[in-house]
């Protein structure tokens, strides 16, 4: 059973449906494609927190249905939790 | 399903048929309320302004007023203000409608008196409204607003596309779709501007949001701490940008083909943007004065808004709040998010209960007694 969603193929973030634990080996779905992917969370994710799909550098521009949704206050890897601890908004 | 309501003298069709005891302002809420508990089944909206307004913050709240008394939904009103220049023409706004208005002033007779005489006319309203029967109506007849409230991330993967399924049939069927929420499009704008119906709807939407950024910028602030909210942010909504591509879903596919402003009537059917507060209770009380009769509320961390006349429909995708906020979940399509069923399966289960909503079952927040009227201020009274 699937743990989180990816909205479009080539986002950078999935969304937690269950709450994930570190260490969890958890697998999503595209929503787009249909595609399944695997990924090793390395932090405890909430219910509707995202997940990191890629490596991102600081400045880097987030992507969310396959649409900025803001940049990396700092370096991102596969597997972190992305929220306001490490993402801000592009706008304020 | 079959669809009834009520057809109103001037053609617009309510699903609600209220008798409503509208104060003009601040001062005659009391007399509004008392006229409402001597008459049971009559319904106050109090609310705390109408006085000293001045300029386009009095014309958008006379347009409030009016427009919440001649909405569909209402079958008769009695209209209580302090004293009569204003009160006549809050009640003259909603006798344009052709339904029965009467109205009172305060000002020489006090409230007692005041509330005798508005309590005879409430009395005999109501039993007339008591007397109007539902008849058949279709989709082309509903105006149907939208605005989602608490969201989180599962808004957007969820509440919101099942909105969105029932926003494009209602606008295929040839009804109005009103949504708003200006600055909850920040980050999403582009999307909302490319699907402007032709390039002076687009020049007018452009203008809204241009005129709402320079309104906050030139407050010297900007909204970092209010956008997203901290229940966003519970809820994993990370930026405005992200919270305002879930927001974006619930819109549909549809074009959208004019721009309104708050609390103006939509004139053409199909997708509406009305220029608006993104508040709960403030976006609705708009919508309704412009004549919606129906709202749709996707939510995601739990948001218990109402209202006095146009009944609230709450979705929810958060399986964690249909399990704990049941009574306010009018619709739970968490099957989504595990992919139990399919977005058009969750649009099919809205359409069957916005029918059943149409036809007189209560929402949740009817059911529980919310009733949010919260008109929008500009700016502060003289």
């Amino acid at each position: 059973m699937h743990k989180f969603l990816v909205h479009k193929e080539g986002d950078h973030v999935g969304v937690a449906i269950q709450d994930i634990h570190q260490g969890e080996q958890v697998e999503g779905v595209y929503m787009d494609t249909d595609r399944r992917i695997r990924v090793t969370a390395t932090d405890d994710i909430p219910l509707g927190h995202k997940i990191a799909l890629v490596t991102l550098d600081e400045g880097d521009e987030v992507l969310e249905y396959g649409t900025r949704i803001g940049v990396a206050r700092m370096p991102i890897h596969v597997g972190q939790h992305v929220h306001v601890h490490n993402i801000r908004s592009a706008r304020w | 399903m079959d669809l009834y309501g009520y057809r109103r003298q001037d053609g617009r069709v309510g699903i609600r048929n209220h008798v409503v005891i509208l104060p003009v302002d601040d001062l005659s809420n009391a007399a509004a309320e008392g006229v409402a508990r001597l008459v049971p089944g009559t319904l106050s909206i109090p609310h705390p302004y109408g006085r000293l307004q001045f300029g386009r913050d009095l014309e958008l709240f006379f347009r409030t007023l009016i427009g919440t008394g001649a909405n569909p939904n209402v079958a008769a009103v009695v209209v209580i203000g302090i004293e009569p220049a204003w009160t006549r023409r809050v009640s003259d706004g909603i006798a344009e409608t052709g339904k029965p208005v009467v109205s009172y002033s305060i000002e020489g007779h006090g409230d007692l008196t005041t509330i005798q005489h508005a309590a005879r006319s409430a009395q005999k309203l109501l039993q007339d409204a008591s007397e109007l029967r539902r008849e058949r109506i279709s989709l082309t007849d509903l105006i149907v607003s939208i605005k989602c409230g608490e969201s989180d991330t599962t808004t957007g993967l969820a509440s919101c596309p099942t909105v969105a399924q029932v926003v494009d049939r209602v606008v295929d069927a040839g009804g109005t779709v009103i949504f708003g929420e200006t600055s909850e499009l920040t980050g999403g704008e582009h999307l909302i501007a490319a699907r402007c119906a032709t390039p002076e709807v687009r020049e007018k939407f452009q203008r809204a949001f241009n005129a709402y950024t320079a309104m906050i910028t030139a407050q010297g602030v900007d909204l970092l701490g209010s956008q997203p909210t901290q229940g966003n942010i519970a809820g994993g909504l990370s930026t405005i940008e992200e919270k305002a591509l879930g927001n974006i879903e619930k819109t549909g596919t549809k074009p959208i083909v004019d721009v309104l402003e708050p609390a103006q009537r939509p004139v053409r059917p199909g997708l509406n943007f009305m220029d608006s507060s993104s508040a709960a209770a403030e976006f609705i009380t708009l919508a309704c004065a412009a004549g919606a009769v129906v709202h749709l509320f996707p939510t995601g961390q739990g948001n218990v808004v109402g209202h006095p006349i146009e009944p609230v429909i709450k979705i929810t995708g958060n399986p964690k709040t249909a399990a704990s906020m049941g009574e306010h979940i009018d619709l739970d399509v968490s099957g989504l998010l595990r992919r139990d069923i399919t977005v058009r399966e969750a649009g099919d289960a809205l359409m069957d209960i916005l029918a059943r909503t149409v036809n007189g079952r209560l929402t949740c927040a009817e059911s529980l007694g919310h009733r949010e009227f919260a008109p929008t201020r500009l700016y502060p009274s003289a």
